[in-house]
């Protein structure tokens, strides 16, 4: 027997441990990519199911049945019915959830319908006998005319017997269709397939409710006509699909399911219930979370960054050092190094997160925290789950745009993404401290300190923003979807500490790919564009110094000044005189789209300050005089400021991943306009009212 | 006949009709088919969703969406 490399579907309902086994199957090697032209997350891994078959694994998202609802579940769809589809499987496992067998198996026996090689793998049958509820897995087989096996996913049991059971589904078709939908509607089904020119009922029954399988626009009219001629109407007949297949299901646990007390396996989630849901405790509890959670990314890893930064820091020392001086040093050590550095930073906020958040999904908690916060956050067009993104966003928005995965509303999740970066993240906060230290006097205001306070309302500020511009683009943004909230509340379970692990190491590892790409390339250019001046104007400004001893910040300065990044600052001069600001500002807000922080450096460096120490920048730039020898920096500036700041999208990692996580170039640049407007109007509003 | 939505915690009672077709397809596919049993377990504050016991797990649905969820009540409690 030659190898063979075989294509494996998983499929099933949320929550159903689709997942872990995945993960049980392919192990580390998986590959987390999206669907051509749409923001669904495509898992692919591959497995060893002998020693000759190595098949490739899909995760299919999960669904509860083949008629789609939601983006996600459309792409289950078209890759089950659909056998032009690139991964249109060989086999395709279900797993279904033996504690809830009823609604688990109903996407199974479309499948069966479909006359598709299936099998199914049926979880956590241990643990449904120990709740009473005990399956006779032969008898399920043969009542489904399709192979069953037992599994625990979590602790892989029987996943060796499952895949020698999908080495043994090659080319088996199930024995008999589930549910005879030809006798439903008599001789419609037999008409549509002549139409459609196949012979496969259930598939001919989708066609005719409008779903739209392979080739299947060249049949719509006909279709429509057929429907109309035996007076079907799709919506109507589906339904009645349905509860003739729940009646049939019905039938097959009834023989094959003995069932103790079935309300006894919801005690234990009851009583934790009693506390997480509570209308007091509820929120209480959620709030504690949220704070750990917030000490976790923004202290936390605090810790990690340091140690980033201070290796990256000598990488670039020791690089400086040992290569040959000149150009392709500079490039590799101001250009290449920096920019990675700069991304590799993120990694310790991703993983802190997500360990939070897998765990949080894992345990079952974030169907708990949805319940009690939708009413509050839909009225502003987010979502329940719209809290973890838009509050880790006060972390970094890099990290918390990509967990807004978890909600599963298109249009909710867009909006989420589209006003995370408002939130004041942890690359503001040494911007804020400066100029906050340089123009509010450290006074006190009805017993606060009024420096603290102004930095609190630059925190305010930005969460009332992201909130007000998320109730604006509610009634912009246009969806067909229809806002849904039927959501399954799982069971709690101690977290699986390996689904954890994974979703750290995805997580990561799709940032630094996908992101990371776009992040490099950015910082070149800001590096070209810093470090190259027209014709020879850095040769003068050498000569210009040379001789003078320890004259290198002022040499510096002046390349700076005269580089590209320095001549588009001081073109910018006369856009942004309006809110107060000179082309030394101008340099500063340019160089700060490859991370806010990089302000306070290029402060330091354009004013000469020599180190990067947040008070020997503040002293310098305290001295700074107009003119007509006014202080610079008043209150009306540095106001403005903070303003643009809050507001302006200055963070290419952000841009990178939110087009990473919408896959559209257009959303990026919404933001980028939209949140640039803000910055300048709001500036500029102060500024003239200030001074 | 009764509305979900009115139904307060701990009433039990029997699926028959749901006037959203959209809202009605969703709900037959997760197993909410006419007759089957339910007991209302939670209702989030504000006036946000519902949750019910059903073919043995547990579904939330907004409270908007339970007002076209037409069912028959056998205790309420």
């Amino acid at each position: 027997m030659s190898s063979k490399n075989l294509k494996i579907a998983l499929a099933g309902n949320p929550n159903s441990g689709k997942t872990t086994l995945f993960n049980a199957l392919t192990g580390l090697k998986q590959k987390v990519g999206n669907y051509p032209g749409i923001t669904v997350e495509k898992k692919t891994g591959k497995a060893i199911l002998s020693e000759k078959v190595l098949a490739e694994i899909i995760d299919l998202p999960g669904t509860y049945s083949l008629f789609p609802k939601s983006m996600d579940e459309q792409v289950a769809q078209q890759t089950l019915c659909n056998n032009d589809n690139e991964d249109y499987p060989d086999v395709t496992v279900v797993i279904a959830d033996a504690t809830n067998l009823r609604r688990s198996i109903f996407l199974l026996t479309q499948i069966i319908d479909l006359n598709m090689e299936v099998v199914l793998a049926l979880n956590m049958v241990d643990i449904a006998t120990k709740k009473g509820i005990v399956v006779d897995v032969n008898l399920l087989s043969r009542e489904l005319g399709i192979p069953v096996v037992a599994i625990n996913a979590r602790k892989g049991k029987g996943i060796v017997a499952l895949k020698e059971i999908i080495i043994d589904s090659i080319d088996k078709k199930p024995k008999f269709p589930f549910l005879e939908v030809a006798k439903l509607f008599k001789g419609v089904i037999e008409q549509a397939n002549k139409i459609r020119g196949v012979e496969n009922n259930f598939a001919s029954f989708m066609a005719l409710c409008k779903q739209k399988l392979s080739g299947e626009i060249d049949n719509r009219c006909a279709l429509n006509q057929l429907c109309k001629i035996e007076e079907i109407i799709p919506e109507r007949a589906q339904a009645k699909e349905t509860v003739k297949r729940y009646a049939q299901i019905d039938k097959v646990i009834k023989s094959t399911v003995k069932k103790g007390t079935p309300i006894g396996k919801y005690m234990l989630t009851k009583k934790i219930d009693d506390v997480l849901i509570h209308p007091i405790f509820g929120y209480v509890v959620f709030l504690s979370i949220l704070f750990l959670l917030f000490q976790a990314v923004f202290s936390w890893s605090a810790y990690p960054m340091e140690l980033i930064d201070e290796l990256f820091t000598n990488l670039q020392q020791f690089t400086a050092d040992s290569m040959p001086k000149g150009m392709l040093n500079d490039l590799v050590v101001n250009g290449i190094l920096a920019g990675l550095g700069g991304i590799v930073i993120f990694v310790p906020q991703i993983a802190f997160l997500f360990a939070f958040i897998a765990f949080l999904e894992d345990t079952g908690y974030m169907a708990r925290v949805s319940f009690i916060t939708d009413k509050l956050l839909r009225g502003v067009g987010l979502n329940g789950r719209s809290i973890i993104p838009l509050l880790s966003g006060a972390a970094c928005a890099v990290p918390a745009i990509m967990s807004a995965r978890t909600i599963s509303s298109w249009k909710e999740r867009l909006i989420t993404i589209m006003v995370t970066p408002l939130m004041s993240c942890s690359a503001r906060l040494p911007v804020y401290t400066l100029i906050i230290s340089l123009v509010i006097p450290a006074d006190e205001f009805l017993g606060f300190n009024l420096q603290g306070l102004v930095m609190m309302a630059f925190y305010l500020i930005g969460f009332v923003s992201a909130i007000a511009i998320a109730f604006f683009m509610k009634f912009i943004i246009k969806s067909k979807e229809r806002s849904y909230y039927i959501m399954e509340m799982p069971s709690y379970k101690i977290p699986d500490w390996k689904t954890v692990l994974y979703t750290i190491i995805e997580k990561v590892k799709v940032f630094l790919f996908d992101a990371g790409k776009i992040i490099i390339a950015i910082s070149i250019v800001l590096w070209v564009l810093s470090s190259f001046a027209p014709g020879n104007k850095f040769e003068q400004i050498e000569q210009k110094w040379a001789g003078i001893e320890n004259a290198e910040i002022q040499i510096s300065a002046d390349k700076l000044e005269h580089s590209y990044a320095g001549i588009i600052g001081k073109s910018i001069e006369p856009a942004i005189k309006p809110l107060g600001f000179d082309w030394k500002i101008g340099i500063s807000l340019l160089t700060s789209f490859a991370a806010r922080e990089v302000f306070v450096g290029t402060m330091s460096t354009i004013y000469s300050v020599g180190d990067d120490d947040i008070r020997s920048i503040q002293k310098r730039l305290a001295d700074v005089k107009r003119q007509d020898g006014e202080k610079f920096f008043t209150p009306a500036v540095g106001i403005s400021l903070m303003l643009f700041y809050a507001f302006a999208m200055q963070c290419m990692s952000t841009l990178a991943i939110v087009y990473r996580e919408t896959n559209h170039i257009k959303w990026p640049i919404i933001q980028f306009l939209y949140m640039g407007v803000m910055a300048y109007l709001s500036s500029f509003i102060a500024f003239q009212l200030l001074s | 006949m009764k509305i979900l939505a009115d139904l307060s915690i701990g009433a039990k009672g029997e699926m028959l009709d749901i006037s959203d077709n959209l809202l009605e397809q969703k709900l037959l596919e997760m197993g909410c088919t006419p007759g089957e049993q339910f007991e209302v377990v939670r209702k989030a504050p504000f006036g946000g969703p519902i949750a019910i016991l059903i073919s043995s797990y547990v579904l939330s649905i907004r409270k908007e969406d339970a007002i076209s969820i037409e069912v028959k009540l056998l205790v309420n409690e």
